[in-house]
């Protein structure tokens, strides 16, 4: 469960203030697949970099799982992001040195499952969205769909209680993109609780809810 | 911590591995030249003068050396202790010497005016020229003439800094002498005036062996006037591995030491050595600090443009939940691999090819054959330096980096 109140961020940047989120109250329940559409400049990243713990709003509640992030400290909250969430960037954000079982095994490990147990977890993850021929590969031999995929593969080889994806589509083809799509769907009818931020109305319709903003609001 | 190291370590070796070899490379060089900069420069300024030492040992004191003391015009009751000396198990052979001052004159014949005269204070040294030769190579330092042999009679060996050929340089109270190898001289010792020969010339770094006027012996004795065979040094060499203070102090238990000041080569440095050796060991510390700091600096350098440059990643990893720990020991332990690298393949360039070439040929400074002085133990010692520096100076801006806002670091804000 996921449950923000009266979230607001605001940029600062000398003497010029910006409010990016005016007053969000939110709520998805587990198991939900949302998207958070809106226009470009709307607050939608902003608002899921909040809720994702990425960064610290500037005023209101986030509550994950029933537990309140206000007051926790980075590390903690580093700690609950190794725990209980998942992210997909838009430009895959994999680690260029580590190959594609590495970078899908480096947070099992750092969730000290012994080194065997994380990469038969990681492959079996890579496995699971069809790159099992390429775990050996570096980021830099995989097409962007690839490694897409990998970055997926890594969000959730831990199962994490909630998956976050930021505009995972934005920098594939139609065709990695429908790939991408169909992987959350399928994740989603497992039961993973995904947020995805996307401007693409095609695949925002995927979701189970859609929920769109305006000017840091909620509107529908 | 433990996983932390583990995974700290798992990062530092993808990084490095997958790095570019020609930027590694180049660390890995700079960390070479730090710890050659670290290990050679003092190790010079110290072997110039532990080679100073060495050849005073090698080629005056030996290893335990028996003078005259203080007060006294000879090593009384030498018969006695020579004969302590022969019992020595450690005693591999000695070489008593015979001193007195007086002066030599050349071109006497020439420059009948006082105020001509070519004349110049000296210590005049009885030697057996075979046991000397035996003990000290003394043989080896003539560049001009030949060497003394036990029966010769009125002919010297001159130490060079009294040939004006070799020691131009004029100084108050001082006169080097227009003399060649065969030229006549007229030596007055005790009282005693003689034409003799010089044999030869004998040229040394070591200052007591150009300093010197050389006979044999058996002429010496009989023109000082010590028919008691009493010496004024004895210099004794002892076999491989044997410890001279533990002679030193076999030879004053025996008694030696109520008739001889009895020193070890160590003891019987000059003084200036003793301190020009502690004010060299000092500025080599001096600039091998400064080289650690320009080595602290380069590898500050390196792994904070490596941090700057992979700061997003940095992001990642601290965005999915990688510990700050973790990042910032994977930087330290990059920071260990490039020293440790550096370290080994300066050991290798320093072992295994700077000391045996500078052994087999030494620098050639006025007063010594410099040598390069690099002890396990000092090396060590600068290699832990090294590493110790590198990890700070790896861990810091990895600290600086890891510390930053973790979406900015992601977003690249």
């Amino acid at each position: 469960m996921i449950q923000t109140k009266n979230l607001v961020k605001t940029f600062i940047d000398g003497d010029k203030q910006t409010t990016v989120l005016k007053g969000i109250d939110f709520r998805a329940e587990s198991g939900e697949f949302i998207a958070i559409m809106g226009r470009s400049g709307a607050g939608k990243s902003t608002f899921m970099y909040q809720m994702s713990l990425l960064d610290q709003p500037t005023e209101g509640e986030i509550i994950l799982n029933n537990i309140s992030t206000k007051g926790m400290t980075e590390d903690e909250k580093g700690q609950f992001r190794l725990n209980e969430l998942g992210y997909v960037f838009q430009d895959y954000a994999l680690l260029p040195d580590l190959t594609a079982l590495e970078n899908v095994a480096l947070p099992l490990l750092m969730l000290k499952i012994p080194k065997q147990k994380a990469y038969e977890m990681a492959t079996a993850s890579l496995e699971r969205i069809g790159l099992e021929k390429k775990i050996n590969n570096l980021p830099s031999q995989l097409s962007g769909g690839e490694q897409q995929r990998v970055s997926i593969s890594r969000a959730v080889a831990h199962s994490p209680k909630i998956l976050f994806a930021d505009e995972p589509t934005a920098n594939l083809d139609h065709e990695s993109s429908n790939k991408v799509m169909e992987i959350f769907k399928e994740l989603h009818k497992q039961g993973q609780t995904i947020i995805m931020v996307t401007h693409e109305e095609e695949y925002g319709r995927m979701a189970e809810r859609i929920v769109r903003l305006d000017d840091g609001r909620i509107i529908s | 911590m433990l996983d932390h190291i583990k995974i700290g370590f798992f990062l530092a070796n993808r990084q490095v591995r997958r790095a570019s070899k020609w930027t590694t490379g180049l660390i890995i060089f700079v960390m070479v030249l730090t710890f050659l900069n670290l290990t050679v420069v003092s190790g010079v300024l110290v072997g110039l003068i532990e080679s100073s030492i060495k050849a005073q040992r090698q080629y005056y004191t030996s290893d335990v050396l028996l003078s005259t003391p203080d007060k006294k015009e000879y090593i009384e009751n030498t018969s006695n202790i020579i004969e302590m000396i022969k019992s020595l198990p450690e005693m591999q052979m000695y070489s008593p010497r015979y001193s007195e001052s007086g002066t030599i004159e050349a071109n006497f014949k020439e420059n009948t005016k006082a105020t001509d005269k070519e004349m110049s204070g000296v210590v005049f040294t009885g030697i057996d020229p075979d046991v000397e030769n035996k003990l000290t190579g003394i043989s080896k330092f003539i560049i001009e003439g030949s060497y003394l042999n036990a029966d010769d009679f009125d002919q010297v060996l001159i130490g060079s800094l009294f040939v004006k050929k070799y020691s131009p340089v004029e100084a108050a109270g001082f006169t080097a002498l227009n003399v060649k190898a065969g030229d006549k001289i007229r030596i007055t010792v005790n009282g005693i005036s003689r034409e003799m020969t010089v044999k030869g010339i004998v040229k040394s770094k070591v200052n007591e062996v150009s300093t010197r006027v050389y006979l044999p012996e058996k002429q010496f004795r009989g023109l000082i006037g010590r028919d008691d065979y009493n010496v004024d040094d004895i210099a004794i060499k002892l076999k491989d591995g044997a410890d001279p203070l533990v002679v030193k102090e076999a030879l004053i238990r025996a008694g030696a030491g109520d008739y001889a000041k009895i020193q070890t080569y160590e003891d019987a440095q000059p003084k200036f050595l003793k301190d020009i050796k502690d004010t060299f060991a000092l500025l080599g510390n001096m600039i091998s600090s400064i080289g650690l700091v320009v080595a602290s600096i380069t590898i500050f350098i390196v792994i904070f443009i490596n941090a700057i440059t992979r700061r997003k990643f940095i992001g990642i990893m601290k965005g999915i939940g990688i510990h700050g720990n973790v990042i910032e020991i994977s930087y330290v332990f990059q920071s260990m691999f490039y020293a440790i690298c550096g370290s080994f393949i300066g050991l290798l360039i320093l072992y295994g090819f700077l000391i045996p070439f500078i052994d087999a040929h030494p620098i050639d400074f006025p007063f010594s054959d410099g040598i390069l002085v690099a002890t396990v133990s000092g090396t060590g010692i600068r290699i832990g330096l090294l590493i110790f520096a590198t990890l700070i100076a790896g861990y810091i801006p990895a600290r600086m980096i890891v510390r930053k806002n973790t979406l900015d670091a992601i977003l690249g804000r």
